[in-house]
């Protein structure tokens, strides 16, 4: 099968191109696209791109598969290609590319440290755990899980857009994990912060972010939570 | 990270270095939780139970200080990360929720099966690894994210004074300079061919360690995880069958109820695991080629597994085709942990051995986490035990440090001459023309690491294994770098961690032939037998002439009396 790769490295190429690598792809298995890129790697050395756990737990692989944003490791070839027999790999849209597939994701977490994404309590810790209803645990499920892989931001056209002043669907997915959690007592501030034109409302609603989530996760629905927080804040 | 957020906290200056960002680590794939006596699911549940199945889970090569320490410090490091916000699972009382794990016991092994382990789903090292990067963010640490450690640099004195880095996205080769480093470098587990582990753990930090002459302890003790899923090697968490899961053979049959009528599935996992081999040996694995076995879990309902195992019904869809809502998943015993590496204190310090065989600290380096042997595993870790020996040690590191660190300890820098051995390895490889591309030698290494240093071993197949990686170190050294650029040079690292795993690889092979008895997990079919008169104690791998040493397992706990060794049967 040819794959084809986005190559580019700054010190070597003037410009970016596509280079087509062919690999067996053995019979009877259906392997993930990681797998297929190893195999391309190992008959060339210098595609670079980024990986770790292999499962899908770590958030390494993102980039643009045949046209969508996920996880190379949990793409199976079979649905990445479909009838077309061809994959076609490129870095995730929208970010500077370091080379390759590799690219500089500075500006998508300084978004999220913005958010400030840790529990914020006052009161002095108790001896033992903070407790919390299963109820209220519940109500961060959906929001927790995500591994900051990029593929929900990067497929927003409004982030590519304002990628320094728009929070961007991962941000504000986090933003909404702690404004739900009931341990955090932080609301009004985290509130205020985002409060702008920007940083939530420049969300149009497109839902890319949760047709490309490779966890299952919809920040498009935190957003709206979100909003609907600042807006009854502000009646 | 913990060490770092301790030293954050108390205003040091701190550096965290880590070749990837700090939630892509390995940690980010624990699953079932982190085992300690909060108490939650039994009130009256105390850590010194939790002692108790530690050091019988360790088959008693575990030091009983430090496991006394983990133990008893355990539930208090656990509440601080649920105050920084880990969002554990609940009880209808709204506390922790505990799950039952492997090897878990109430009463000192006489009051049954307890629910020890500490959850968030089964996502508890995604949740722990983000709140702890979380901590350090909101604490102001500075990281180096991206830059790949290559070499501990020692001065004159033999102190470690920092290391060698490389930043990975520009390809500059820097100096760090400290005045105490912390290795928190994960396992090696892409020593064999089938794996649990991340493609990064590659055990850099036993690599460092070895390259600097400092000795390693008991290499010859990996785990190997019942159920990793057949082909794909992902981790199917042991809290499957802490939630009613079990094991079958091709026969139907729950075949644990042979080898461990007790605790059945919930046995160590070293004994789970090799019951399975001999299943599997004995003709009774599924599959055509019949060589795995399956964990049923459909009788548990789609709504519990729902709940609780979200994440495995996800891994198993995609990894084996398979929904555990309707049927077993094909699973087969896969490297999994580390249990030996570099040897500490209960503070983290790194210890060598002096000329009479006594323990030496290494000034100013530490090591934490899998890398580390403190030794809480022993011979065979229990599930839970990591995330929690990592969170309990790299704070115990931590505090340490920052007393330590007030008094005033002038170290002589590093000189030229002293940095010699870390830059002439780079310039070899850079340099490098006519070797070997690195992928290929470590598909060899892995398989050699497979067929001979699996869950059954034997001498003679061990000296075989030895001579063969004995002739691959010059290859490895010399191994050829195709890509020569600075920027995002993914080859490089990965000849240098080739570098690592082939330290890893040799140290354990020496160590596993060294060891004439079967012990824990490291089980051999010519000495069958434990044998304490001999070897109940650690092993120390000296890599300047590939010995093994020995070093005396402690058994003096602070505050409750010696477990004795026994018979281990569950």
């Amino acid at each position: 099968m040819l794959v084809s790769i986005y190559r580019y490295n700054p010190d070597t190429d003037s410009k970016p191109s596509m280079q087509e690598v062919d690999v067996q792809i053995p019979e009877d298995t259906d392997l993930m696209v990681l797998d297929v890129l190893e195999m391309a790697k190992e008959k060339d050395p210098t595609i670079s791109y980024r990986r770790s756990c292999r499962e899908g737990v770590c958030g390494s692989d993102g980039m643009n598969i045949n046209g969508s944003n996920g996880l190379a490791c949990i793409t199976p070839l079979s649905e990445a290609v479909g009838k077309s027999n061809k994959l076609v790999l490129r870095p995730l849209p929208g970010l500077p590319v370091i080379r390759d597939l590799v690219v500089d994701m500075a500006i998508f977490y300084k978004q999220y440290e913005k958010i400030k994404p840790y529990l914020v309590n006052d009161e002095p810790p108790p001896a033992i755990e903070r407790l919390q209803s299963p109820e209220d645990r519940d109500k961060l499920d959906g929001l927790y899980e995500c591994i900051l892989c990029a593929c929900c931001s990067t497929a927003c056209p409004s982030y590519w857009w304002n990628p320094d002043k728009f929070v961007g669907p991962a941000g504000l997915l986090q933003a909404y994990r702690f404004l739900a959690d009931s341990r955090d007592t932080s609301t009004a501030d985290r509130l205020a912060e985002l409060d702008d034109p920007f940083s939530v409302f420049r969300c149009r609603g497109i839902m890319n972010c949760v047709a490309v989530c490779p966890k299952g996760l919809n920040p498009t629905r935190a957003i709206g939570h979100i909003r609907s927080m600042l807006l009854s804040q502000g009646t | 990270m913990r060490a770092g957020l301790q030293l954050s906290q108390s205003g040091y200056k701190t550096a965290i270095i880590s070749k990837v960002f700090p939630t892509r680590s390995h940690t980010v794939s624990a699953q079932g939780g982190i085992t300690c006596a909060i108490a939650s699911d039994d009130p009256d549940d105390d850590w010194r139970w939790h002692m108790y199945d530690t050091v019988k889970g360790s088959d008693y090569i575990g030091d009983q200080e430090a496991i006394e320490y983990m133990c008893s410090e355990g539930p208090q490091a656990v509440y601080e990360l649920e105050h920084m916000g880990l969002p554990f699972s609940r009880t209808e009382e709204g506390r922790i929720y505990q799950r039952p794990f492997g090897g878990q016991s109430k009463n000192y092994g006489k009051g049954g099966q307890a629910a020890r382990t500490c959850a968030a789903a089964d996502r508890t090292g995604h949740a722990m690894l983000h709140t702890l990067y979380q901590g350090n963010l909101r604490n102001n640490t500075v990281f180096f994210n991206e830059w790949f450690a290559t070499d501990l640099v020692k001065n004159a004195d033999g102190a470690v004074v920092g290391i060698v880095a490389i930043c990975i996205e520009t390809g500059e080769t820097v100096l760090v300079e400290s005045k105490a480093t912390v290795l928190a470098t994960g396992g090696g587990g892409r020593i064999y061919a089938s794996t649990t582990n991340a493609h990064i753990n590659t055990g850099d930090g036993i690599g460092m360690v070895l390259r600097a002459g400092f000795p390693v302890q008991d290499m010859e003790m990996w785990q190997f995880h019942p159920t990793g899923i057949y082909g794909a090697g992902s981790l199917v968490t042991e809290g499957c069958r802490g939630e009613g899961g079990y094991l079958i053979n091709k026969d139907g049959e729950r075949f644990m109820e042979r080898y461990a009528p007790n605790a059945k599935d919930l046995a160590g996992r070293d004994v789970v695991a090799r019951s399975m081999v001999m299943e599997i040996l004995e003709g009774r694995g599924c599959g055509d080629k019949g060589d795995h076995v399956k964990l049923k879990l459909d009788h548990l309902g789609e709504e519990v597994l729902n709940r609780k195992l979200p994440g495995i019904l996800e891994l198993s869809r995609t990894f084996a085709h398979v929904d555990p809502v309707k049927e077993p998943i094909p699973v087969v015993p896969t490297c999994h942990y580390m249990m030996g590496g570099i040897p500490t204190n209960i503070h983290g310090q790194a210890l060598t051995q002096d000329g009479s065989g006594e323990d030496r600290v290494i000034p100013g380096l530490f090591a934490v986490g899998e890398t580390a042997c403190v030794s809480v595993h022993g011979a065979n870790r229990l599930g839970g035990n990591s995330l929690l020996d990592l969170i309990v040690f790299g704070r115990a590191a931590g505090k340490f440090l920052e007393s330590h660190l007030r008094e005033s300890h002038e170290v002589a820098s590093a000189s030229d001459s002293d940095l010699q051995q870390p830059v002439d390895r780079l310039q070899r490889l850079n340099d490098s023309s006519s070797g070997e591309p690195a992928h290929l030698l470590r598909k060899e290494l892995q398989q050699i690491m497979q067929n001979i240093f699996g869950v059954f071993r034997t001498g003679d197949k061990m000296k075989e294994g030895i001579d063969k990686l004995g002739a691959m170190r010059t290859r490895v050294e010399n191994v050829r770098l195709e890509d020569r650029s600075n920027t995002f040079n993914t080859s490089r690292i990965e000849a240098l961690e080739l570098q690592n795993l082939f330290e890893v690889a040799e140290s354990t092979a020496v160590a596993a032939e060294g060891r004439n008895e079967s012990r824990g997990a490291h089980a051999r079919d010519d000495y069958k037998d434990r044998d304490d008169d001999n070897w109940l104690c650690h092993s120390l791998y000296f890599p300047q002439d590939k010995r093994v040493g020995k070093r005396d397992v402690n058994f003096k706990p602070k505050t409750v009396d010696t477990f004795e060794p026994a018979v281990r049967s569950y």
